[in-house]
């Protein structure tokens, strides 16, 4: 019990620190940084929860894939070391205030929110017992029955998301030297070498 | 006939005032003036049949207004006394249509002028021939509004468009009471028809009426109401201030308007309603006093004026107060009588001096006149004709009205018709001074205009003096109306149109006076002639003299005793302060300020503020989001249950 | 204090969304931070998915939780891809500098 316990309020600790952090830090590359932070600690709260395979998603997805792609654009683009400009206290009170409203909300709903006696059966997908099949294999086993259309669904939502990525960003420039194969393979003997009669003292024109 | 007659100057008006572009100059003034000359025609006829033989006819046109009780028809009353308005007014009005033909050659808008001065014809024959209150009120305002368009005739200029204002804003303030007198007739009578409240006027007599949250006497406070009317019309004293401004019109309008016609409507109003007048002799009363207050004060105003036209517009206004105290002591018959011989050597007097003003090429000041008396020779005699009649020298047909009006306020045997009677003498002799000043600053002795402007001293052309002669004729004649005006055949002449009570009969009384008060009149003419010969001819330095000895009765006559600067700082700059703020506060600032503007500027400035959502920063629309997310959730979370 | 209960894992969750909220409009470097914001709230989300699923004995929060993450991925790709665009065109990603769409 204590190691949960005291794992949790590791975990909890540090991401909400680097949440802080991801905000706060002024240079950008480091506000990735403490993204990734955030994320590793949140995989250590799934695993906390018993969903390992969501977990592990999250470092390779999330953290392989995504937070990478953003660390290459952050570097890619000239982003000026800008100093914290004036204006950032402007909005402070309102922010502060909104962001208050919320959170004393959603603590609120949490606090007067009672579990109905019979939720138990009444879930959607009755959770196995972890001892007898793992997690992963629950949720392949439900994942590829019962929303396999929303899993197609998801694949395509990818493949467009690829496309227009390399949509948005191509670019064409202009004198780049490529290989064009099937120009090189079709090239003719008539189209590269012309025989010329040259006279002696005439030289080619 | 008698229709016609009232028409016809509108049907004239109405082709040179629309078509006028058309028919160009010529065609309007031979439009207008055939059209005047045959209602002058036909008025002379109706004048015979009516008056003399004794024919009186009312037309019923249509119908006007039909309300409950109240109900008026558009008619035409033909009685001796619009007879003989009708006659005048259209051959006046014919004289100097005719006249203004060679008078006004060389304006830019003959037409306008023609077109305005047959409409001005028609109104005030509407007036004369009104068979009832509203339509004597229609004629009246329209007499005021063709007065209005015409003396601010040439626009350009801002001195008569000032005075053309003033005349009617003047008038507009005699209409004032003139308007609460027909309310109070309704309010009595329960009709406003002239025969129902004559023949109801004895019963009403003593009964009373609340105004001003007192009870008076019915018929005087309606009477005296009436009676501002005819005073603002009429020039009587208080407000009479806008009759010397008038002169800014052409000489043939102050002729027509200001002279024998529109001035005169006040006089004819109250002989019209000689019987509701005769059974109040506060309202009599009234009307003495300020008639014969006006006389004088006219007449001393018109000895130190210098613009020719100036004084003869007093000596109309003058004349007018004859004529009102006339009728105030009953002497209705003589009060019409020198309206008609007013009008005929009045018109000629104004018509003369245009001809010398044309003459001298525009210049209207007696002080840079003189020595014309050969050069225009017609003028000058139709002058001496004028101011004869004017000044009542017998046999002319001024010295027999004049005469009437004089012994009738002796007669009358009242404390107001004494008052009357002295200060119509002293009046007589002011006519007479200041007539005669006139002819000898303007005729006589050494030319004081340039050499340049004597030389092209020209008499008038035949189509101006034409007219001349005709009124000539009238002025010199028109004393043979005395037996049928105020002599022996009054009776049989005037019959229903005027009612004079017995006890009231100051005419008669008159018959009766001795032969001293006839000829004082006379007397005071002929030594007004006398003292002016002496002053301007013989000792020519005399005036001079007294207006530096009595420098400030002469700065008080030259002033016209201040009225128009009392007006001014009482009641016009207070009056035009006034406006002025209600218009830009009240109007502008509030009323456009809460309405229309307020509201478009309101709107702007929400758009303006609305428009400042769109900053463009992409971080400005997610925290609007935002902000919207937590509004609902907060909403949500905390609207009462169920 | 040491029973780890759903509102804790919730609170947790409830933090990292508001801070992901503050992360949005408080940021005037660049729009960079938006969308990191932007996932650290998706993983707020996917923390309360979680926690309740394994609350609740039912597998489906962890079935919707991936295809959030699935989609997350997504929604970065594409908020980069316009990014990088974006700097290619103006030049800069300071936040303060994007108002072309000023009314």
């Amino acid at each position: 019990m204590i190691i949960q316990a005291i794992s949790f309020w590791l975990f909890a600790g540090v991401a909400v620190a680097s949440g802080v952090m991801v905000i706060a830090a002024r240079n950008p590359v480091h506000s990735v940084l403490f993204l990734i932070l955030a994320f590793f600690n949140s995989a250590g709260l799934f695993v906390l929860l018993g969903a390992e395979f969501l977990a592990m998603i999250l470092v390779i997805v999330y953290v392989g894939a995504v937070a990478v792609l953003f660390l290459f654009v952050v570097m890619m683009l000239d982003i000026n070391f800008v100093e914290l400009r004036q204006g950032f206290l402007q909005y402070l009170p309102v922010g502060a205030l909104i962001g208050l409203a919320l959170f004393v909300e959603l603590v609120l709903v949490f606090g007067a929110w009672v579990v109905a006696p019979e939720i138990a059966a009444t879930a959607a997908a009755p959770m196995p017992p972890p001892a007898q099949v793992s997690n992963t294999a629950a949720l392949g086993a439900l994942l590829y029955t019962r929303y396999v259309y929303a899993f197609q669904a998801a694949g395509m939502v990818l493949l467009v998301a690829m496309i227009g990525a390399i949509v948005l960003t191509l670019r064409r420039r202009e004198g780049v030297r490529k290989q064009r194969i099937g120009q090189q393979v079709g090239r003719r003997r008539e189209d590269s070498v012309e025989v010329v009669k040259v006279r002696p003292r005439e030289g080619v024109s | 006939m008698t229709v016609a007659a009232v028409f016809l100057p509108l049907l004239g008006a109405f082709i040179a005032g629309i078509f006028g572009r058309f028919i160009g100059d010529r065609g309007s003034q031979l439009v207008t003036c055939a059209a005047l000359s045959l209602a002058a025609v036909l008025g002379v006829i109706l004048f015979s049949v009516v008056a003399v033989h004794g024919h009186t006819v009312t037309v019923h046109l249509f119908t006007w207004i039909d309300t409950g009780d109240l109900q008026v028809d558009w008619a035409l009353r033909y009685d001796p006394l619009s007879a003989v308005m009708v006659a005048v007014v259209t051959v006046v009005s014919c004289m100097v249509h005719i006249y203004s033909v060679g008078y006004m050659a060389h304006d830019h808008s003959v037409p306008r002028f023609m077109a305005y001065l047959s409409l001005f014809t028609f109104f005030m024959l509407m007036l004369v021939t009104a068979d009832n209150f509203v339509q004597l009120f229609f004629g009246w305002e329209g007499v005021g509004l063709s007065s209005y368009l015409l003396i601010g005739f040439w626009y350009d200029r801002p001195s008569a468009n000032a005075a053309a204002i003033k005349a009617f804003i003047v008038n507009r303030i005699g209409d004032f009471g003139f308007i609460l007198g027909i309310f109070a007739v309704y309010e009595i009578f329960g009709s406003l028809q002239f025969d129902t409240v004559f023949a109801a006027a004895p019963d009403v007599a003593h009964n009373t009426i609340p105004f001003l949250s007192r009870e008076v006497d019915a018929l005087t406070v309606t009477c005296i109401l009436l009676f501002v009317g005819a005073m603002g019309k009429s020039a009587q004293l208080g407000l009479h201030t806008w009759l010397p401004d008038a002169m800014e019109g052409p000489t043939p309008v102050s002729a027509l308007i200001h002279a024998a016609t529109m001035v005169t409507a006040g006089v004819f109003m109250v002989a019209r309603l000689s019987p509701m007048f005769e059974y109040s002799t506060t309202a009599l009363a009234v009307v003495v006093v300020v008639g014969g207050t006006t006389a004088i004060f006219a007449a001393s105003i018109g000895m130190a004026q210098n613009d020719i036209k100036r004084v003869i517009a007093y000596s109309t206004c003058s004349q007018l107060g004859y004529m009102f105290f006339a009728a105030g002591v009953s002497a209705y018959g003589a009060a019409m009588f020198h309206l008609m011989t007013h009008a005929f050597f009045k018109a000629l007097l104004f018509l003369g001096a245009g001809s010398v003003i044309h003459a001298l090429s525009g210049e209207q000041d007696m002080r840079k006149m003189g020595g014309l008396a050969r050069l225009i020779p017609w003028t000058y005699a139709l002058m001496w004709v004028g101011s004869l009649s004017l000044a009542g020298i017998i046999p002319f047909a001024g010295y027999w009205s004049k005469d009437m009006i004089v012994e009738a306020a002796w007669a009358s045997g009242t404390g107001v018709g004494m008052y009357a009677f002295w200060l119509g003498l002293f009046s007589a002799f002011l006519t007479a001074f200041y007539s005669w000043r006139l002819i000898f600053l303007t005729f006589h002795g050494a030319p004081r205009a340039s050499a340049e402007t004597m030389r092209h001293v020209h008499e008038s052309p035949w189509v101006m003096i034409a007219p001349l002669l005709v009124l000539a004729a009238g002025a010199i004649f028109a004393g043979a109306g005395y037996h049928l005006f105020v002599g022996e055949g009054r009776e049989g002449f005037w019959r229903d149109a005027i009612l004079v009570l017995p006890e009231h009969d100051s005419i008669e009384g008159a018959h009766h006076a001795p032969f001293i008060i006839g000829i004082l009149p006379l007397i005071m003419g002929l030594a007004g002639i006398a003292v002016a010969w002496f002053s301007y001819i013989k000792r020519p330095e005399i005036p001079g003299i007294a207006a530096a000895r009595y420098r400030l009765v002469y700065l008080l006559l030259l002033h016209k005793y201040y009225f128009d600067e009392i007006y001014d700082a009482l009641l016009v700059r207070p009056a035009m302060a006034l406006g002025f703020g209600l218009w830009k506060k009240g109007d502008g600032a509030t009323i456009d300020g809460l309405g229309p503007d307020g509201v478009s500027a309101r709107t702007l400035d929400l758009s303006v503020l609305a428009s400042r959502l769109q900053t463009g920063y992409l971080y400005h629309y997610a925290f609007a989001m935002l902000i919207g997310v937590v509004v609902l959730v907060s909403w949500y979370l905390l609207r009462p249950a169920g | 204090m040491l029973e780890i209960g759903l509102a804790h894992y919730l609170t947790v969750a409830a933090i990292l969304f508001t801070l992901g909220i503050f992360g949005i409009f408080l940021n005037r470097k660049n729009v960079i931070i938006i969308l990191m914001s932007i996932e650290l709230m998706l993983l707020a989300v996917n923390l309360n998915f979680v926690a309740f699923s394994a609350f609740l004995h039912d597998l489906v929060g962890q079935i919707f939780a991936m295809f959030v993450l699935t989609v997350a991925a997504a929604e970065a790709a594409i908020g980069l891809a316009i990014l990088v665009v974006y700097f290619r065109n103006r030049g800069t990603i300071a936040v303060e500098d994007i108002h072309l769409m000023k009314g």
